[in-house]
């Protein structure tokens, strides 16, 4: 009758937060239920990491809720992509928290804070959620628990547009979520099981192809407006826009980027790449999706006037370039993809903040309010520069890494032409990251207008997560090849290689 | 309030049965229909009826706010307190197999539990809900209800 602690990590991983949730209503008091949440966040990161290691050990890990044996049961399964996967979601939530903080003090009015941080704290316990079960229709409740948290955060700012867009984002979301829903629907008409593991051996048995392929073009199709893939990105920019900054922050590092979890575990996991790749043409449309967005996302990018925006516009181009990788149906570029995925998180994180940073001082993202600000405020952008540098894929950065062994794929995939278009939407990348860069240095400050503070340097507490974000991101090019090991290890395994 | 004696007098007739059936339907969920879903939202619209007939500003006497903000996260560490129960007893999460001597009285204990944190989070936050819409435009800047005794001289608006 003891309690082993490193056996129950899985559910560990989802408990802490979600008690944490209830508990912030009760405590009332912002600081110690931001105390609260940091611990709970924290402590994720450490059982993520223990539980990478524990399946670099010992293989995949399962987990019976309940002690209800799958398939009746709800079963926790994690391998190396979903270990990383929680890495991930919970280093973000660790970094971004300090952060939020004090950008959250000024941008939610005190009475809402405690309801703030609850949403906060089932946001981040539905992403770990959906990463860490092994049951399809878990996968789903925990997607609304994120989601609906999601609504919730979007529309807690000040500004009063952040209701709108909070609002599209709900029906979009929704629609995704029940596209979702009838897949696995679907799937458990077919064989009578909700276990991915289960699915995944029945599947193959089953002798209406006609509704199998259904239930995936619903998945696909649910997944891609989750993951804001073109042209189902539209209730991305807004969201990011008038979101506070510290949820814009977070969720553009996490949300979508679990949504992509959700598809690849669909498409390797429980259909097979042989059906995903081979009976449906998933990898062509992807791919043609893909390039679509590289290019239209960076193009918007070029042209928008609000940062915030222009950043959300990015992020649908840089799905594009995961996707990519994915629809190449190589294990290559499967890893590039799943390599561009973690980059990206952390580099979007990174950029949002530092606009966070901005806001906190001058209350605008629009480009033109950042006039001059790199002397008023030089760690901020130098911040927004080095993860800058990123995005665009300079050599010695995690982007240029991820879009080498993007080309690299591509190549090896026998599709010569898609380098070239890696090449000049990289390009845009430059332009757009170039047209904040010049108005930031090269552009003189705006007048102070009459009762405004005068512009200083962000505080502390928002500037130590920001560049701690951007070590990360450097830390990662700095050591490249382990990192790229890694992750193809993990692809490795999710294709059913090793 | 003179008016519709017919319609209070069932009222008051009925709710006390309403929220009896209520707690029947909850603890008579592990053996029929029924649950800690269904047996809240009953409690609830027993709540909500005294609402509807007698007025926010009675009902919200009755109910306090600050006591549903209590009840909606209680429920929810009720039924994840079950859980970290049961995994400091030697179990699964959620496994009610320890949390009694003999495995079947502990799943019976396990699911009643449960499914009254789950029957006091959905009553208390299906008020809240009913609370926020009919008391919109009728809150002060820190989000509390402005009732006739605590600003007598405001008429609220109907």
């Amino acid at each position: 009758m003891s309690m082993q602690l490193s056996a129950h990590l899985p559910a560990l991983q989802i408990v802490v937060p979600l008690i944490v949730a209830p508990l912030s209503l009760l405590l009332r008091n912002p600081r110690l239920i931001w105390m609260a949440a940091f611990a709970a966040t924290a402590t994720c990161l450490g059982i993520a990491v223990a539980l990478y290691s524990q399946v670099l050990q010992q293989g995949e890990i399962r987990y019976f809720m309940g002690g209800w044996a799958p398939p009746i049961g709800i079963e926790y399964r994690i391998d190396q992509f979903n270990a990383l996967m929680l890495i991930l979601v919970s280093l973000v939530g660790t970094v971004v928290l300090p952060f939020a903080r004090t950008s959250v003090d000024k941008e939610i009015s005190r009475q809402r804070q405690p309801m703030f941080w609850t949403a906060w704290m089932l946001c981040f316990t539905g992403l770990l959620g959906i990463v860490a079960t092994g049951d399809a229709f878990n996968v789903f409740v925990f997607l609304e628990v994120s989601s609906l948290a999601t609504y919730a955060m979007i529309a807690a700012g000040k500004d009063r547009r952040g209701l709108t867009s909070a609002y599209q984002y709900l029906i979009m979301g929704t629609i995704g979520a029940t596209f979702i829903l009838i897949g696995i629907g679907l799937l458990y008409m077919l064989t009578g099981t909700l276990n991915m593991a289960d699915l995944a051996a029945r599947l193959p048995d089953v002798t209406q192809p006609r509704t199998l392929k259904t239930a995936f073009v619903f998945i696909v199709v649910g997944c891609s407006l989750k993951l804001a893939l073109f042209p189902l990105h539209l209730w991305m920019p807004n969201a990011y826009a008038f979101a506070p900054s510290a949820v814009t922050a977070f969720i553009a590092a996490t949300a979508t980027k679990v949504s992509i979890y959700v598809m690849l575990r669909f498409f390797y996991t429980i259909f097979g790449a042989e059906f995903s790749f081979g009976t449906m043409p998933l990898g062509e449309v992807l791919m043609i999706l893909a390039l679509v967005a590289m290019f239209s996302g960076s193009l918007v990018a070029v042209f928008e006037q609000n940062v915030k925006r222009m950043l959300a516009y990015s992020s649908v181009a840089q799905i594009g370039y995961i996707m990519l990788g994915i629809s190449l149906a190589t294990t290559t570029g499967l890893a590039a993809g799943m390599l561009h995925l973690f980059n990206h998180a952390l580099i979007k994180g990174a950029l949002f903040m530092a606009i966070g940073a901005v806001v906190y001082r001058t209350g605008s993202a629009q480009l033109d309010q950042l006039a001059g600000l790199g002397k008023k405020m030089p760690w901020t952008m130098a911040g927004f520069v080095a993860a800058g540098l990123c995005l665009i894929g300079v050599p010695l950065t995690t982007g240029f890494l991820s879009k080498w062994y993007l080309v690299t794929a591509s190549f090896d995939a026998g599709r010569t032409v898609i380098p070239v278009m890696i090449l000049i939407s990289s390009l845009l990348a430059v332009i757009y990251i170039w047209k904040v860069v010049e108005t930031v240095y090269f552009k003189p400050a705006l007048a102070l207008k009459p009762g405004q503070e005068a512009i200083t340097e962000a505080p502390l507490s928002l500037l130590v997560p920001l560049w701690v974000m951007v070590a990360i991101n450097f830390g990662f090019g700095l050591q490249g090849s382990v990192i790229w090991q890694t992750v193809l290890q993990a692809a490795r395994q999710l294709a059913g290689e090793s | 309030m003179k008016h519709h004696s017919i319609l209070r007098i069932i009222t008051k007739l009925l709710i006390p049965l309403i929220l009896l059936f209520a707690l029947y339907v909850q603890f008579h969920g592990d053996f029929g229909p029924g649950g800690g879903f269904q047996a809240g939202v009953i409690f609830a619209a027993g709540l909500i009826l005294y609402a509807l007939v007698f007025g926010l500003d009675t009902a919200s006497e009755v109910i306090k706010e600050w006591v549903l903000m209590i009840l909606v996260p209680l429920g929810v560490l009720i039924y994840a307190g079950v859980g970290v129960a049961s995994l400091i007893l030697g179990g699964n999460f959620l496994d009610y197999n320890v949390l009694a001597h003999d495995p079947v009285h502990g799943q019976h204990l396990g699911i009643l539990l449960v499914e009254l944190g789950v029957g006091v989070t959905v009553a208390a936050g299906l008020t809240t809900i009913f609370f926020a819409f009919a008391g919109r435009g009728r809150r002060n800047p820190e989000g509390a209800l402005i009732t006739k005794a605590a600003n007598p001289t405001q008429e609220p608006q109907r």
